[in-house]
């Protein structure tokens, strides 16, 4: 059973999506079995974590015994598809389900009274799926299709609300963009091919050497994925996108955005790990970028009038602390006294930011739907003197704006922390431009806070009132998590972070598939 | 020379579409058009992939009434398979970007994509 | 005291655990509260002293004079105005747009990796 968990983790949701639609009419009864079909996954979730973290890589081997067995005629290579967990891919995979368990039950009472839930819950679940897929899968192809089914499925959840053009507008252009990134991923995988002959990424980074066409096929791999997770100058589509999708679909759509973060850095470090480690010039583009990333997102995010494209803006802003985490350790990858003094630690801090910004971002962009639930506008202009109405999402508002911000001791400042740090010993003026875009990322929460929740009571809102309950408990749970992952950094550092920072760069455990080979 | 042009003949067309669609998606003001550069570029991607499952030489891999010369001499059949899983996802694609064409024609009343642009800044 | 080190996170050079912080956040309140306690005792809740003034002029409707979102960060907007004019010429919300950066973007990384600038 347990070594079945990682074809588990995609059959289940999958199953889940397909049988979803079956409740046509029982919009309820929709919400409830997809409800549940999240929460089981979640579970394994967390099995396969713990089974990872503690019994090291997992390889599940589909339409064969053994992962070692060749074809009869003795052709010696990989040809099977392959999942291949480690402790980074499980780290991810435990996002994805939190987030999916969080948004369906958020979806429970948000979009209550919009036809067509059986559908939307079927995607909701398919793109679970996709996100799954990509972050287990250990063969190239299978991670183009994993990424497209996320990118159709996020595309048509964005578009949802199909009464509004602003919301078919943003899902043409996430899928547009999706398409394209998604077909010079292809393109460079045939590439690969076409030199090596395989698709397993294990198998190919032994193989690949430092020649102009693999180094093509890296540019274009890292361009693409970059572009998929939302790096300046490539970032518009995401205000677009999670401004117009339903709020309860935001969490899981944030994930399959670092879903793609993942599939850069996985390509960054085992795809191209031998390559990688004789050129820092990845690692110095990836902090750039991330550096561009985090300061024009946030200055973007302070103009906003629209609460949730501000909270999107910042959610740009904030991959680019992860990008700029990661991409310090990956540029004294080959340095070993550099790496130990502070590059894992840098790792960490990009790796720790993206599960606590998922955490906090999903709590933010749910208070800005609960806000839109009950003032039916996301102007900021037409808000004001929401707390008195709405503590509970009030609450929330203030335990996600000041994680986002840094400020102790919520989790979002145990990560910045470690990246001020480390980015301080590569190069002082990075640490400066992180430390800059933390005090206006808190500048701009000021202005959500000071026009949508203070300031003299509207008469237009006179009767609303505080957010159903399934909305309020997704919130709570999230503000809880954001307070947890604050107070007890260590504990998640040590069990779920510093494994998956040694994953990627543990790169010989990971050509020979953790010892199997 | 020439016999050089000939063995890269679908590579230079594969370039010349990756050209053609990118050109497409970048330059034109109608949506539908912009819909096609996409298709254009998955064509191309169609086409790099087949061009490389060929192998000269070798023998297709059907068993079935297979000469005896072709044992052990069939090429690999991935790129076709990558190729078929690729058509199948393109058209899914496309068939999301026309229906949301349709949605946007409703309510803006237009194609142009220079007045479809009410998300921004 | 285990628990003290669990709340402890160590970085390279340094380290933080919130029950300093608190302590520090101690130390601050008692403070605070000092100069409070010092502070004019004239106040008085539910008279004509906590009524919002303008200049004299009488407010008959406390919605209009709220500060809107947009006017919360005017003066930042407008000493970085250059500035913003860029971003927003960046910020087309046009599909094409969208496309032509990311080949922009994908040439200049593909000649800095193949020309190993």
């Amino acid at each position: 059973m347990i070594e079945h968990l990682p074809a588990l983790m995609i059959a289940v949701p999958l199953f889940g999506a397909f049988t979803t639609p079956l409740f046509k009419k029982k919009p309820r009864a929709a919400a409830l079995w997809a409800l549940s079909i999240t929460a089981v996954t979640l579970c394994l979730g967390i099995l396969l974590v713990k089974e990872v973290t503690t019994k090291g890589m997992m390889i599940y081997v589909f339409g064969a015994s053994s992962p070692g067995l060749v074809l009869p005629s003795g052709y010696h290579v990989p040809v099977r598809i392959i999942f291949e967990v480690d402790a980074m891919g499980a780290f991810m995979a435990l996002s994805a389900v939190l987030m999916s368990f969080i948004g369906a039950m958020y979806s429970y009472s948000h979009v209550k009274f919009e036809t067509g839930l059986e559908k939307y819950y079927a995607l909701l679940l398919l793109l679970e799926v996709g996100i799954l897929g990509m972050v287990l899968t250990g063969d190239l192809f299978n991670l183009f299709v994993f990424l497209e089914i996320a990118g159709i499925s996020g595309s048509a959840l964005v578009g949802f609300r199909n009464y509004r053009g602003e919301a078919s507008e943003a899902g043409l252009k996430y899928l547009i963009v999706s398409a394209v990134a998604s077909l010079m991923v292809l393109f460079s995988i045939g590439l690969l091919y076409g030199e090596y002959g395989n698709l397993n990424m294990a198998y190919l980074s032994t193989q690949i050497g430092f020649n102009t066409v693999d180094i093509i096929a890296l540019g274009l791999l890292f361009t693409s994925f970059a572009m998929k997770c939302g790096a300046v100058p490539t970032h518009y589509w995401v205000p677009d996108a999670y401004s117009e999708v339903p709020a309860g679909i935001n969490p899981t759509l944030l994930v399959a955005t670092y879903a793609s973060l993942y599939a850069l850095f996985r390509v960054s470090f085992s795809l191209f790990g031998k390559v990688t480690l004789t050129m820092s010039s990845v690692g110095w583009i990836m902090s750039v970028i991330g550096v561009l990333t985090m300061f024009i997102g946030v200055t973007m995010a302070l103009v906003q009038k629209d609460v949730k494209r501000l909270m999107s803006y910042h959610a740009i802003s904030q991959t680019g602390y992860m990008l700029l985490g990661v991409g310090v350790g990956l540029t004294v990858i080959n340095d070993p006294a550099k790496m130990a003094a502070f590059g894992r630690d840098a790792m960490a801090g990009g790796i720790f930011h993206i599960i606590n910004h998922i955490i906090y971002k999903s709590l933010l962009l749910m208070t800005a739907g609960a806000l839109f639930y009950v003032t039916g506008t996301r102007n900021l202009n037409e808000m004001g003197g929401l707390a008195r109405k709405m503590p509970y999402t009030t609450i929330a508002f203030i335990v996600g704006a000041a994680a986002i911000s840094g400020i102790p001791p919520f989790n979002g400042f145990a990560s910045k922390f470690l990246i001020y740090e480390t980015s301080y010993q590569l190069n002082p003026l990075l640490a400066i431009f992180a430390m800059v875009t933390s005090i206006l990322t808190l500048a701009s929460f000021v202005k959500v806070f000071a026009s949508a929740f203070l300031g003299p009571p509207v008469e237009k809102y006179e009767n609303v009132g505080e957010v159903p309950k399934p909305m309020v408990a997704a919130m709570l749970i999230l503000a809880a998590l954001c307070i947890l992952f604050g107070l007890f950094p260590n504990i998640v550092l040590n069990k779920l972070v510093y494994p998956a920072v040694d994953a990627l760069l543990n790169l010989s455990g990971y050509q020979t598939w953790g010892g199997v080979l | 020379m020439n016999e050089v042009v000939l063995v890269n003949l679908p590579f230079i067309v594969v370039a010349l579409l990756l050209a053609v669609g990118f050109y497409t998606i970048g330059f034109k003001r109608n949506l539908i058009k912009i819909v096609i550069g996409v298709e254009i570029l998955e064509g191309a991607v169609n086409l790099f992939l087949i061009a490389l499952g060929y192998v000269k030489g070798a023998y297709a891999p059907i068993y079935t009434m297979a000469p005896p010369q072709a044992e052990n001499n069939m090429v690999l059949p991935t790129p076709q398979a990558l190729t078929l899983t690729s058509i199948v996802i393109g058209v899914a694609v496309s068939a999301l970007m026309l229906a949301f064409a349709v949605n946007i024609y409703r309510h803006y009343g237009t194609l142009d994509v220079i007045k479809i642009r009410r998300l921004r800044g | 005291m285990s628990w003290l080190e669990n709340l402890t996170l160590t970085s390279p050079s340094g380290y933080w655990n919130p029950v300093l912080w608190l302590a520090f956040l101690i130390i601050f309140a008692v403070i605070g509260y000092i100069v409070y306690s010092r502070g004019n005792r004239r106040y008085k809740p539910n008279t004509e002293q906590v009524k919002p003034f303008i200049s004299g002029n009488a407010v008959d409707d406390v919605e209009q004079i709220r500060v809107r979102a947009s006017d919360i960060y005017w003066g930042f907007m407008e000493a970085l105005k250059g500035y913003y004019n860029v971003l927003m010429r960046m910020h087309t919300g046009d599909v094409r747009d969208y496309i032509l950066w990311y080949l922009g973007v994908g040439a200049i990384i593909l000649f800095i990796l193949v020309g190993g600038v």
